[in-house]
């Protein structure tokens, strides 16, 4: 039963780090290597707004994403806009940036145990003789929420539709007048706005702490590759996957191993299936 | 797009030299040899006399790091525009073949200069084998296999106490003499640096060039992409492993370190800035921003963001870098012409 629990909240875990990085990725095929650093960020200027300005929790929030989905936006239309399309050009900005945030808040002295956010609801209740705590059940919420709104989102409004348009087929798309740098620049946006949810959710739940920044990319690209990149509800089961692998590993081996799971689950689905489980749409263009 | 047309435009003619000294006609007098040669020869005599130049044992250590920095840089450049991975864990090549050189060395008792190409070997071999998984496939994967490797190996180490854990492998030998130990990187720099340059307009050369362009012409000349793919990285890893087990015979020590970000970030840092494609390009950035590290070290982690955000900077705004801005100068001369 502990198993189980755990095991979901450690799905839904995964599942809120990658859906911003899979956002990205889908509609305009950039790689975010940045998506881990303005997770961390985010958590950052969350804290920032509750401790020194000192407004209200809930404000806070929305606040927070409203920010983190600007600076998304920013960072695009400022640098990756230029390097659109090049390959190694992205790959090389976008890590570049991620680092930039990465190193410089480690610099500024944010790391150990002084910064925490709270938690939303105190207290835990039990399910089946196992403990666990409010907040965590509040990510599962949040998770199951983010997931429905996602498909309403890109099913029955303009933007969403346009995204998926783009994701789809760029230059059918810019034939029906979408216009894909803008919806780019909306992409990066939302998914860093995705990004700042999940460090909302996620972070009161432990310290901030600068590595996890890379953890959460790691994690993210594996749950992305594992789902087939670009397919949303291969990352969710993909996120169920090496969530419930992780959860397993951790009980029966030690948890040293947690972060060998992602590598392995990314060597594997490299290995036998490239395309990832539900990535049938791109699996032309990926393979040589 | 301004609204209004430009009245005049500048046109770039290849210099009359340049184009003398295309083929045999280079011999016809010194100042055709001299164009071709004096470039190599500044760098190869400036290279090699630059221990001579640094006032103490402090600064000559530096130019070891540089030159380690170089090779990393140079393997970065191969691989990124000569078979079109981009590989974002020079950490990776360092560590590997640090700690099997350390290995090597330790277990077996083998002196460093056996050590030496027995981890550059081996490493490029167990590299190669770890990243052939993603080599089939286009795209993004080379990076993000690359990028994590280094940061798990690190945390294995640390975690499961393999290896001498935190405190890394110590006493390990250094090169028989000091004399060996500072000419032997710089001598390896011009050697993989020519020699590269050699490869890439080889016949080999032509289809890894032709892997990154068009791998569907390489397929359709009934060749095989992944194995080609596959050789360049094991070249490229075989040279990263070199200069990780250089680095550790200098610093007789292995540790988790050699798995830092440092090695990933500065030697792609330096081959934007020095000039990306051109493979001298690379060894200039290190001379540069090695140097600048050094004596930025009292500052930590913030090098790492000066180097990304040089890096940044360069990428987006200034992609051509600084070797290529040179040899333009130096081969074509420019004027206006009115329109």
């Amino acid at each position: 039963m502990d198993i189980l629990i755990y095991g979901t909240i450690n799905s839904v875990t995964l599942a809120l780090y990658a859906l911003g990085f899979a956002l990205v990725y889908g509609v305009s095929r950039l790689p975010n290597f940045a998506h881990g650093a303005i997770y961390v960020l985010s958590g950052f200027i969350a804290w920032s707004v509750i401790n020194t300005l000192g407004l209200n929790h809930l404000l806070a929030i929305v606040i927070t994403m409203v920010v983190t989905a600007l600076i998304g936006s920013a960072i695009y239309l400022i640098f990756l806009i230029r390097v659109r399309g090049m390959a190694i050009s992205e790959i090389i900005a976008s890590y570049a940036i991620a680092l930039a945030i990465l190193e410089g808040l480690r610099w500024k002295g944010f790391k150990g145990m002084t910064y925490t956010l709270p938690v939303f609801i105190e207290g835990s209740t039990s399910i089946a003789g196992v403990s666990v705590d409010y907040q965590r059940l509040l990510v599962v919420g949040v998770g199951a929420a983010l997931v429905a709104f996602l498909w309403v989102f890109t099913h029955h409004t303009r933007i969403g539709l346009a995204l998926r348009g783009m994701a789809q087929d760029e230059r059918a798309a810019l034939m029906l007048g979408i216009d894909s740098d803008v919806m780019a620049v909306v992409a990066m946006g939302l998914g860093s706005m995705l990004a700042a949810l999940a460090a909302l959710m996620l972070l009161p739940l432990g310290n901030i702490v600068v590595e996890s920044g890379y953890n959460v990319l790691i994690l993210a690209i594996a749950v992305c590759i594992v789902g087939g990149i670009g397919s949303w509800a291969g990352a969710v089961m993909a996120a169920f996957l090496i969530g419930f692998a992780q959860i397993l590993t951790v009980v029966y081996l030690g948890a040293h191993y947690q972060m060998v799971v992602a590598l392995l689950a990314i060597i594997l689905t490299l290995i036998l299936k490239p395309s990832g489980l539900f990535g049938q749409q791109k699996e032309l263009e990926e393979r040589v | 797009m301004s609204a209004e047309t430009p009245s005049r435009r500048r046109e770039r003619i290849d210099r009359g030299i340049k184009v003398r000294t295309a083929g045999l006609y280079a011999l016809m007098s010194w100042r055709e040899l001299s164009y071709l040669i004096l470039p190599r020869l500044v760098l190869i005599v400036g290279l090699l006399g630059l221990p001579m130049m640094m006032p103490g044992m402090y600064w000559k250590r530096v130019i070891s790091i540089v030159c380690i920095y170089a090779l990393l840089a140079i393997v970065f450049d191969f691989l990124a525009h000569f078979v079109g991975l981009v590989s974002l864990g020079g950490a990776f090549f360092v560590g590997t073949g640090g700690y099997l050189s350390a290995i090597l060395n330790i277990k077996l008792g083998l002196p460093p200069l056996l050590c030496v190409p027995g981890a550059t070997l081996l490493g490029g071999a167990l590299c190669t084998l770890l990243l052939l998984p993603c080599l089939p496939l286009r795209g993004v994967y080379f990076a993000i296999v690359t990028l994590m490797y280094p940061l798990l190996l690190a945390r294995v180490i640390e975690a499961l106490n393999i290896l001498g854990g935190t405190d890394g492998i110590m006493g390990i030998d250094s090169f028989p003499s000091a004399w060996i130990e500072q000419y032997l990187v710089i001598v390896l720099v011009l050697v993989f640096l020519f020699g590269l340059r050699r490869l890439v307009n080889t016949d080999l050369g032509l289809v890894l060039r032709a892997v990154k362009d068009n791998d569907q012409a390489v397929r359709a000349s009934a060749m095989n992409v992944t194995f080609y793919k596959a050789l360049g990285v094991f070249i490229g890893a075989s040279i990263g492993c070199l200069a990780g087990a250089c680095l550790v015979h200098i610093y007789m020590w292995a540790g988790i370190s050699t798995f830092a970000l440092d090695f990933s970030v500065l030697p792609i840092a330096a081959t934007v800035i020095g000039g990306s494609g051109t493979l001298v390009g690379p060894l200039l950035g290190c001379l540069i921003l090695v140097p600048v590290s050094e004596l930025l070290r009292d500052f930590g982690t913030l090098r790492i963001v000066f180097y990304s955000l040089i890096l940044l900077g360069f990428t987006v705004f200034r992609s051509e870098g600084l070797m290529v801005f040179g040899q333009r100068k130096y081969h074509q001369f420019e004027r206006w012409k009115s329109i």
